[in-house]
């Protein structure tokens, strides 16, 4: 197997969490639930209301959100039939996460697209996508209006043509986070914005306030082959989602916490994506910003964007 | 009698009036609405089951039809105050007797926006989320919380009010007015925050330009006063033909006036942003463009209805400026039909669907609601109508067919 670039980061990223504790509480609670079965309350039954009541992952406390994931675990491993994590890997001191794309060297061949679809756990069908690729006129530059994200060419890049993927842009300034009424979406302290889908309520006002059409709405039931689901999830990230709730790009939270980069940086066969520490002085992200030709998407909003364009060649 | 007891035997009393003694043609009215509510609550259900992806929303047009009407019913609730404030503040007999109709309407409209809300929740079994205290709402910051906050609070007001006027005529005394006047009071500027409210939920976003326009809260309330009472109108008239309902031909001719002047006011807030977009001419001229002829050589599918919601506007105004056709019953009515269809139009279709058309990256959905869309708002305004006929029986028995008590309201 092929080693896998890793990030500079400053903390290493906390152990997993102990096997044997995780052990003792699937334990206790397959005994629980024995029980409930017994006094004639169906799992199902204790699920669906567990579901109902829950809290909101701030609001849970430690205890709490170890059964919550042991809880979460066992119900996914069920349904996909292998064995599934979810964790809550909390976010590193000293780190602010940002992101860089070099519209000069992407060719549009969507294998972040798809790369992400994978890693992320999105749906199939009906499908879902967190990184867009717009295709746009050189000559014009970017134009949102003339942009076109259904292009199906033989080959890309296509002449004259440019490409521009969008996804999350992590804002300093989310407008996605003011607006929800509920407290779904939040900015961790590393600057990912997150999502507890078992809180959100729907309303989609948060996709009708980002300004980038990064956020993803569950129409539909998701589906996931079971061979296809990555079982390496993490609760405010890419663990299975759930009809009627928003999703979107997290910089791939399970593996940026962990010292890795995000999916698509890795499957880039042009090296267009690049990701690191905004607040580490050495870190190549902080390179590009300082010494290239950036581009902030839509800058006029004061969204502040932890997603920076570049032009590298 | 204790409070109890008097409290039972007018629960019991108005239940037997709404639904005792009226004629075929009410009995069949209520049948329409039963069908209307039955077949939505299948429609729901299979929306329920499927998830909202029987509905035609989509990424791009994440709102459509349920929160357009929601839109639109707050506003015929805040319209409500039309008739409050001539009749309570101005002490102006002539409406002071119906004003307690409008009271009924912004109870019906209020309870009709919580329910498209509802239904237009991808997760209507956490509703409680945003329940205060009990959820954790987002205060300050966002305004869908604030919404919750004001529409609850109207639905309150206007509800304790309106059931203390109709109790009180039940039992033949006459109203605290030391309760009643502060509530009333309190309900005008109530009135007025929940359409300033849902206009700053669109209105705040920076990432819409077609609603991140300072004069779309003036816009919502100007249109509410004129579809609001455009509905109250026609219905008045149909009570004074078919029951003991007294209005006197002042009042409709008033309201009448101060409709025309809100249509005026709402007509040239239009120009004043069709003005500003088309003269600046910048990149978020392309909404408009989607409203008034299309995108890219596409016509619009919405263009007949924002050129129809148009031309309804400006030949209403025209109806209700000039005073002869104003106190013409028929022009009047034309005149209200085509006003409610004009803001109906506008807040329905012409407000949400070019606001996410194209959409943040640029692309067109062309949206137009599904049959179970259709199906589920049918079956919305059916109880709203319901609620409110079965009201309105109630309140025109109480205030004018029974023998009146001395002193009663």
């Amino acid at each position: 197997m092929r080693e896998l670039p890793t990030l500079p980061l400053p903390a290493p990223a906390p152990p997993a969490e102990g096997y044997s504790r995780r052990e003792a509480l699937v334990m206790g609670l397959f005994a629980l639930a024995a029980a409930a079965t017994a006094t004639g309350c169906s799992a199902a039954d204790k699920l669906a209301y567990e579901e109902f009541v829950q809290k909101h992952f701030k609001d849970l406390s430690p205890e709490e959100l170890k059964d919550r994931l042991a809880s979460m675990e066992k119900r996914y491993t069920e349904q996909f039939g292998k064995e599934v994590k979810v964790s809550a890997t909390p976010p590193m001191p000293g780190v602010l996460f940002g992101y860089a794309l070099d519209l000069s060297r992407c060719i549009g061949c969507r294998r972040c697209v798809y790369g992400c679809v994978e890693e992320n756990n999105q749906s199939r069908d009906p499908q879902t996508h967190w990184i867009t690729v717009l295709e746009m006129d050189k000559e014009e530059g970017v134009n949102l209006q003339n942009a076109n994200a259904f292009y199906d060419h033989e080959t890309v890049p296509a002449p004259g043509k440019f490409y521009m993927p969008v996804a999350c842009q992590h804002c300093e300034n989310p407008p996605c986070v003011k607006v929800c009424p509920v407290q779904a979406t939040w900015k961790e302290p590393d600057g990912i914005v997150v999502i507890d889908y078992d809180w959100c309520i729907g309303c989609r006002n948060c996709i009708a306030a980002c300004p980038y059409g990064a956020r993803r709405f569950n129409w539909g039931k998701p589906s996931i082959p079971k061979d296809e689901l990555n079982p390496n999830t993490e609760y405010l990230g890419n663990r299975p989602r759930q009809r009627g709730v928003v999703e979107k790009c997290s910089f791939c939270l399970q593996r940026v916490r962990k010292g890795l980069y995000p999916k698509c940086v890795e499957v880039c066969p042009v090296g267009a994506r690049k990701f690191g520490n905004l607040l580490d002085p050495e870190s190549e992200i902080r390179y590009i910003i300082e010494n290239k030709r950036v581009y902030i998407l839509k800058e006029e909003l004061n969204t502040q964007p932890k997603f920076f364009y570049y032009y590298g060649l | 009698m204790n409070v109890l007891s008097k409290f039972g035997s007018f629960v019991t009393g108005t239940a037997r009036m709404a639904f005792v003694g009226g004629n075929r043609y009410y009995y069949a009215w209520l049948g329409v609405l039963a069908l209307c509510i039955v077949q939505a609550v299948f429609a729901f259900s299979h929306q329920f089951q499927n998830g909202l992806i029987v509905t035609n929303m989509r990424d791009s047009v994440s709102w459509g039809y349920y929160i357009g009407n929601f839109t639109f019913l707050v506003g015929v609730a805040a319209a409500a105050v039309l008739l409050v404030v001539p009749a309570y503040v101005y002490d102006w007999k002539p409406i002071k007797e119906v004003a307690l109709f409008g009271e009924l309407l912004a109870v019906c409209s209020i309870v009709m926006c919580l329910l498209f809300v509802l239904v237009d929740m991808g997760r209507p079994d956490r509703f409680w989320h945003i329940v205060p205290f009990l959820g954790r709402m987002n205060l300050p910051g966002a305004i869908m919380a604030w919404d919750a906050v004001v529409l609850n609070i109207y639905l309150a007001v206007n509800l304790v009010v309106a059931s203390y006027l109709v109790y009180c005529g039940y039992h033949g005394i006459h109203y605290n007015k030391k309760f009643v006047w502060p509530l009333v009071i309190f309900s005008i500027p109530m009135a007025i925050s929940i359409h300033t409210v849902t206009a700053f939920l669109y209105n705040g976003m920076a990432s819409r330009p077609y609603w991140n326009s300072a004069i779309l809260a003036p816009r919502f309330i100007a249109s509410a006063f004129c579809s609001g009472p455009a509905l109250l109108l026609i219905l008045f008239q149909i009570l004074r033909k078919v029951s003991a309902f007294e209005i006197k031909d002042e009042a409709i001719h008033k309201v009448a006036e101060l409709m025309a002047y809100a249509m005026g006011f709402n007509l040239f807030l239009f120009g004043a942003e069709v003005f500003k977009e088309y003269y600046s001419n910048t990149h978020h001229l392309v909404h408009y463009e989607y409203l008034f002829a299309g995108l890219h050589g596409e016509p619009s599918p919405i263009a007949l209805y924002a050129w129809m919601s148009l031309a309804f506007a400006v030949i209403s105004f025209f109806l209700f400026l000039i005073p002869r056709t104003r106190r013409n019953i028929v022009t009047m009515n034309i005149g209200c039909v085509l006003i409610y269809a004009s803001v109906y139009i506008e807040k329905g279709i012409a407000l949400i669907i070019p606001g996410f058309t194209p959409d943040q990256l640029g692309q067109v959905y062309e949206y137009v609601p599904s049959a179970t869309e259709l199906r589920v708002a049918a079956g919305v305004f059916g109880i709203g109508f319901l609620l409110f006929t079965l009201m309105v029986k109630v309140s025109v028995a109480i205030l004018f067919e029974r023998p009146r008590a001395e002193g009663a309201h």
